[in-house]
């Protein structure tokens, strides 16, 4: 009777909805409160079979360099501002703009402190600290011209993520699942993986990877290194996976008991989460245990196995991809250096250089390298003015990169001015690079909204244009 | 938040319920059907944002839709000949609206609506959120299952749509219901017996009664209080600091459980530190302007971070009291409500008068009041007459007082007579190293005390001998400071320093000591012995500072009499301010009175001690108003924008305030005002969704143009009057409520009420939901008798997985779990940390604090069931309540079972339940058996110990039951 009940109820949701899919989509979204469809616990994504144009990538993978890179010793090469170095920063730079740690300061030049060198066939100019993303110079593409609009990092990393300043908006990442759900029923569509060292370490902010005002499975579950991989994902101590499954059998069948008497349609989705809770039991170790690697993948990384480091995590980066994850992001905590930006740099690239450069390795060579799409970048740059031997925080241009699906491979986009400091050629704003990648994920980021307080949202708030230059 | 999806829905389904009747037989009402359709499609260009508008047409303005036109945008009455409908209608691409590109489309429905609304007359209504709540007539509705008023308004509404009201729910459901909701815990199996058996007619009002008198309640309506004003524990940006706030959050739990006037509560809030006389309650009260973000990021400019403080109490103020979307305003006019953007900057200019940094911590104050203030007060008034008898025996020419003056004069002859430090700093340099070598001013010659050094100059400072004195915390910065030493005689003395970092001395101009060095300032870090010559001598320190505090020390060997008391010592003749200088000195030094000095150095502890055992917690505290402009586009940097004034939002009934500048406490009373038309519906609307789950209009934090208009708008306007006519009595509300026949309805949903109202928004049943994230806590400790029943004080830590903070920092740290009882609190205890918020509150939809939450979603999902099922609270809680049903369920297997229901489900179990429980326990039984070190384990969760007396199979096996039972739906939702 209550099985009855249950279907008459979502026919009715179907049978009403003018708007069809969008109305069984939100009516299940819902009902993760009410009317999940209990065969179909995965979350089909809002636009499911209707993607605004052809998608060009499947997933993200996004590795934030939090601290804020400095472009200078990375990827924007300025001989002008190496000329420069020690002479006073002309003032009509920086005259009446933000300014964090050098407030009322003298502002002298520092010139970029490695070498550069082009690479392959496009050309593409990267500087001496990185050893290994040289030979995949000519899969990446370079954004120079990158500008931000929050100066302290907490701000500029809830700007980079949410696209406005304001807490309690959804992440990227819960967008897109939102948007697309995700092809695991094992695993979160939204992962979140973090490693430290090389310079000083930033907090970071579970907000981050919050889901805002979309509902809480949206959410980013952060794995850890250290104790549960995913909170609460192993077994109390005494008990093993056949007693918590009695455990689990038991709870399911009473809930089923329940539901016949009171026709709760949130009994019929709690059963389902229960049994994807156990699934994540098995699967969460199972992803992070990486014996089932060959040696010349483990060398490739130069790794270990899941031990919390940069290059493990891209390591259970292509894991987590090859299980269907949406959105793997990364952050790495080491970049913020206002002093001795040139060993800093060095040493946190050293902690980088090999597992990204390996991770386009690796998904290349397993085909999932064109549709997956890779953003490698920081919450802001840093200034072409020294802060004794370092650099403090700069927003008005500074660099990233992005490759695989559907980006342009080996080019170079957008510049900064002779000194490293203003964007002024193809200028990306934070909202155009959401545009863009939404846009190879197959959305219009005009269109993928979500009421709240009486408005629709949307990831670009109401700004965003689509990046042409990086489109493949 | 799950109330906004069901905004959307609510959306979605009301457009559907109205394609099922037709328009044509309906009667149209323009605030109800017309203007969300306007407000939603048409507003962005043609509503109250001047700089987006178009063709100076406002939809959303009476004048500008009915003013004079070649071609009338409206007809009345003839919708064939108004332009309005002629351009929504038309399917030329050039003439349609909106217009072809625009990403929004009106549906036939639509169109057919403001036709038929155009041929009815076409009336125009205002808001009717902006207009303040009339008492409306109550509807007559029958006899027929009517408890109260309220239930008229229900009834009324259902019959119009040939539905009735569903049978009362058992009396169990009941008094689980209104556990939870009034509570937020289960009643225990004593409380429901007697309700169950009680027949009393008035049995229900009754139980009403006593559970609305519980502390609990307190407890369960601050919980949602905390989430509207986002309480929270710790400053939110960047290095997220623990900030000292518990003793608000206590004020919130007695202001519910002494039904504090809603009037008084909103003024306290807001303006309790302005209030006459203001007691430490309502300045305890005003800490709720501080309990916004901060930050204390280094780099962070203070003028950005003010900007956006100013900008969040708007926003969030305006959600709390208001359930308007006045943040909007920030960078342009409202979109879709009349507010302009200098409201927002006027409405922001009331707080302008609040002292704070814009980067850094604010300073907590202690509360004192109640025994506290006595004990101190006492303590006080002894140390006061101890001091004065002290006073006066000092001032007494004894033998004891000659033979100390001539000793004391002897003593002078050979003392050092050191003058009063002069202080010069802090002197910023590049680096540490910089600080300490570089010569900021001649060392080698003599300082000329007129002369500073940039903009620093010369100050005089007390900074006492043998005491370490903190200096300025300036990095990479240096300071100086300067003594004369004179003494009667050349002689050996020798100095003693401690210094933070490092340290620099010079005596008669020439170096005597350098220490390049990092450390904390300790007495006795540096002893040197130099020589005076006869007279005056030059002294001269540098200290110099790297990072973190910065301090020194100084003391040399002899007695050290201080200058002036030598000096006076030296004269025949004496003043009389001299002479009480003396005697002071004598009370303050002598072996005759040490007795009666330790006797008040040790009471002067004692009131130390009272005084730091204080809660300290932010509070408002003032300052001359500071300018506030309006930010055109937001931005910070522009100080071009017009300046503001504290008034309110110019289309709202404006404040009666002449000759002065208004202020918070004028803006709270305009608030309560009984004309105003927001704040009394948005309390009855938000405490009518603690128990129906939704409110009346959502979303609870929109009343404006794109809230969806009232289910049942003159219930809302009904209560609204009545909370305002009751003396804003919030426990009255509640008791109508619950006390109604409405709210006592079973939840039972039937295939009917499923299809026509799946969401219960016409009210023909209750609903069943999950219970909010600390209640899932509250009720697993309860039923497992761990739950502490203490009510307030300092936010507690309970188990939380180790790392979890790992990736916070400035400084790093790790969570501290509580002792004792502590961690068996009550969820609304736990700290409360923004950035990391504990991981079982966050799974079950608790938010993170940083803005107003109205509404929390309410998610199913699996961190849930990981949470419930290994989360140590619950395993741990599982265990007790294991030894519980050992230990009073009954001799055998079954009563146990039936006992262990009644506790957590309050009913006996069934036979099929009984049935899949039975078969764990034996399984599980026979493991443990079989396996005592799992059994071991299995019971060693938790900081409980395990009694002697149990058998630790058995109790291990009961501890699966218990955990599948904790793990129940049933058990964590409120039916």
């Amino acid at each position: 009777m209550a099985n009855n009940s249950l279907s008459v109820n979502r026919r009715s949701f179907l049978g009403h909805g003018a708007q069809g899919v969008g109305v069984y989509a939100l009516a299940s979204l819902l009902g993760q409160t009410q009317a999940a469809d209990v065969e179909v616990p995965r979350w089909p994504g809002v636009l499911n079979g209707k993607l605004h144009r052809e998608a060009k990538a499947k997933r993200v993978i996004f590795l934030t360099m939090a601290g804020g890179m400095s472009h200078l010793e990375t990827f924007d090469n300025k001989p002008k501002l190496r000329e420069l170095d020690g002479q006073p920063m002309p003032e009509s730079y920086t005259k009446g703009q933000p300014i964090a740690q050098l407030q009322n300061r003298e502002l002298l030049c520092l010139g970029g402190q490695h070498e550069f060198k082009k690479h392959g066939e496009s050309g593409n100019e990267l500087s001496a600290i990185w050893e290994h993303l040289g030979s995949v110079a000519d899969d990446i593409a370079i954004v120079r011209s990158l500008k931000t609009e929050a100066i302290n990092h907490d701000p500029a990393h809830t700007f980079m993520n949410t696209g406005t300043t304001i807490s309690g908006r959804p992440s990227m990442g819960s967008w897109l699942t939102y948007g697309l759900g995700a092809e695991t029923e094992n695993l979160p569509g939204f992962v979140v993986l973090t490693s430290s060292g090389g310079g000083q370490d930033q907090p970071i902010d579970s907000r981050q990877w919050h889901s805002g005002f979309l509902p809480s499975r949206f959410q980013g579950v952060h794995f850890h290194s250290q104790g549960d991989p995913v909170l609460y994902v192993n077994n109390p101590p005494g008990i093993d996976r056949e007693g918590q499954g009695d455990i689990v059998k038991a709870v399911q069948q009473l809930n089923q008991f329940r539901g016949a008497v009171v026709n709760d349609p949130e009994i019929a989705t709690r059963i389902s989460q229960y049994e994807m809770a156990f699934r994540m039991q098995a699967s969460v170790p199972g992803l992070m245990d990486t014996s089932d690697e060959t040696q010349a993948t483990m060398d490739l990384y130069g790794t270990k196995g899941a031990d919390g480091t940069f290059a493990a995590n891209c390591l259970l980066a292509r894991r987590l991809a090859q299980r269907g994850c949406r959105f793997i992001q990364l952050y790495h905590r080491g970049w913020d250096h206002h002093g001795n930006v040139k060993g800093a740099s060095q040493n946190t690239a050293k902690l980088i250089d090999q597992g990204i450069t390996a991770l386009i390795k690796d998904l290349k060579q397993r085909d999932m390298f064109d549709d997956t799409l890779i953003v490698f970048a920081s919450e802001f740059g840093r200034t072409p003015m020294a802060q004794g031997n370092g650099r403090d925080h700069h927003i008005k241009g500074y660099s990233i990169f992005l490759a695989g699906g559907g980006i342009k491979p080996g080019t170079t986009v957008g510049a900064t001015d002779d000194l490293g400091y203003n964007a002024v050629d193809d200028v990306v704003t934070v909202h155009d690079l959401h545009a863009t990648m939404l846009h190879l994920l197959g959305i219009d980021h005009e269109r993928m909204t979500f009421q709240f307080q009486g408005r629709d949202f949307r990831l670009t708030d109401v700004h965003g244009k689509i990046v042409d230059k990086l489109l493949a | 938040m799950a109330n906004r999806r069901i905004l959307g829905l609510s959306f979605v389904f009301s457009v559907a319920a109205l394609s099922l009747t037709t328009v044509s037989a309906q009667q149209v009402d323009f605030d109800r059907d017309i203007r969300p359709i306007l407000s939603n499609n048409c507003f962005a260009c043609h509503g109250p944002d001047e700089n987006t508008r178009e063709a100076e047409l406002r939809l959303d303005d009476k004048d500008s839709v009915f003013a004079d036109r070649d071609a009338p945008l409206i007809q009345p009455g003839k919708a064939a000949s108004s332009e309005l409908f002629r351009r929504i209608s038309s399917t030329d691409e050039n003439e349609m609206m909106p217009p072809a590109d625009f990403r929004k489309k009106l549906t036939g429905q639509q169109i057919e609506l403001i036709e038929k609304w155009i041929d009815q007359g076409a009336e125009w209504k205002q808001h009717w959120a902006w207009t303040a709540p009339n008492r409306p007539q109550v509807p007559k509705a029958g006899r027929n299952g009517v408890l109260n008023p309220i239930d008229n308004f229900i009834i009324r509404q259902l019959s119009d749509e040939g539905l009735t009201m569903s049978q009362p729910a058992d009396r169990v459901t009941l008094i689980r219901r209104l556990s939870f909701d009034l509570l937020g815990l289960p009643p225990n199996a004593e409380e429901v017996a007697a309700f169950v058996n009680d027949k009393d007619p008035k049995a229900y009002q009754n139980l009403v009664k006593r559970i609305i008198a519980k502390p609990q309640y307190g407890e369960r309506l601050a919980m949602y209080w905390l989430d509207i004003v986002r309480y929270a524990d710790s400053n939110g940006y960047h290095a997220d600091k623990t900030r000292q706030i518990a003793p608000y959050r206590d004020y919130v739990i007695n202001a519910f459980n002494t039904n504090k006037p809603y009037d008084l509560f909103v003024k306290e809030q807001l303006g309790g530190d302005l209030m006459e006389n203001a007691t430490i309650e309502q300045q305890v009260a005003s800490g709720f302007n501080m309990l916004l973000q901060t930050t204390d990021e280094g780099g962070a400019q203070a003028k950005e971070y003010l900007a956006k403080y100013s900008a969040d109490r708007v926003r969030n103020t305006a959600s709390i009291f208001l359930g308007v979307t006045l943040g909007c305003a920030e960078c342009h006019d409202h979109k879709y409500d009349p507010f302009t953007t200098q409201d927002f900057y006027n409405f922001a200019s009331f707080f302008a008068d609040i002292n704070e940094v814009g980067v850094g911590n604010a300073p907590a104050f202690p509360v004192i009041d109640g025994m506290l203030a006595d004990q101190i007060a006492d303590k006080t008034s002894a140390i006061a007459d101890k001091q004065a008898s002290l006073n006066a025996v000092s001032r007494e020419p004894s033998d004891a007082r000659k033979a100390w003056e001539a000793a004391l004069a002897k003593q002078a002859d050979t003392s050092v007579v050191a003058g009063k430090w002069q202080y010069l700093g802090p002197l910023v340099a590049a680096s540490f190293d910089e600080a300490h070598d570089k010569s900021f001013l001649n060392e080698a010659e003599s300082i000329d005390l007129s002369v500073g050094v940039g903009d620093k100059k010369w100050a005089e400072k007390d900074f006492p001998d043998g005491a370490v004195h903190a200096l300025d915390q300036t990095a990479n910065a240096a300071h100086y400071l300067q003594r004369t030493l004179t003494v009667k005689a050349a002689s050996k003395v020798e100095l003693k320093f401690g210094s933070d970092d490092g340290i620099r001395v010079w005596v008669n101009q020439k170096e005597v000591l350098t220490n390049k060095v990092t450390r904390g300032p300790a007495p006795d870090q540096e002893k040197i012995t130099v020589d005076l010559k006869e007279g005056e001598n030059s002294l001269l320190l540098k200290i110099s500072q790297g990072g973190g505090g910065a301090g020194f020390y100084y003391a040399h060997n002899n007695s050290g009499l201080p200058a002036d008391i030598a000096a006076i010592l030296g004269k025949t003749e004496r003043t009389e301010a001299e002479r009480n200088k003396l005697s002071d000195y004598y009370r303050d030094n002598s072996d005759e009175l040490k007795t009666q000095r330790d006797e008040i150095a040790a009471m002067q502890k004692q009131l130390e001690q009272l005084n730091n055992s204080a809660p300290k917690t932010l509070m408002t505290r003032v300052r001359e108003p500071r300018m506030i402009r309006v930010l055109p586009r937001g931005n910070w940097m522009d100080d071009s924008g017009a300046e503001a004034s504290p008034t309110v939002p110019g289309f709202m009934k404006p404040l009666a305030i002449e000759g002065r500048r208004a202020n918070r406490l004028d803006l709270a009373n305009w608030m309560v005002d009984p004309g105003n038309p927001l704040t009394s519906r948005v309390v009855v609307n938000r405490l009518w969704k603690l128990f129906f789950g939704h409110g009346l209009a959502e979303p609870l934090d929109d009343l404006g143009a794109q809230g969806t208009r009232p289910s049942h708008p003159d219930l809302l306007d009904w209560l609204a009057v009545e909370l305002i006519e009751s003396g804003w009595d919030i426990k009255h509300i509640v008791g109508l409520i619950v006390n109604s026949n409405t709210y006592r309805q079973s939840s039972t949903l039937t295939v009917e009420l499923a299809g026509l109202d799946p969401y219960n928004f016409k009210y023909a049943r209750q609903s069943q939901y999950r219970l909010e994230a600390e209640m899932i806590r509250d009720t697993a400790l309860a039923i497992s008798g761990l739950l502490s029943d203490k009510l307030g004080g300092s936010s507690v830590k309970p188990y939380q997985p180790a790392g979890y903070w790992k990736h916070m920092n400035f400084p790093k740290r790790t969570w501290q779990m509580s002792g004792g009882d502590d961690i068996y609190r009550r969820g609304l205890y736990t700290h409360w940390q923004r950035m990391f918020l504990h991981p079982s509150l966050l799974a079950f939809d608790a938010p993170s604090r940083e803005e107003c939450t109205v509404s929390r979603p309410r998610s199913n999902t699996p961190q849930q069931a990981l949470v419930l099922l290994n989360d140590p609270t619950y395993v741990e809680a599982a265990r007790a309540f294991a030894e519980r049903i050992l230990m009073h369920g009954g001799p055998d297997d079954s009563s146990k079972l039936n006992w262990a229901y009644q506790i957590a489900l309050s009913r006996n179990v069934n036979p099929n339940e009984a049935n899949v429980l039975l078969d764990v326990l034996a399984k599980h039984l026979n493991t443990y058996k079989q396996n005592p070190q799992a059994a071991d384990e299995y019971l060693s969760v938790g900081r409980r110990v395990t009694p002697e007396n149990i058998d630790k199979s058995e109790l291990a096996a009961w501890t699966s039951i218990s955990r599948i039972i904790l793990n129940l739906h049933e058990t964590i939702t409120r039916n």
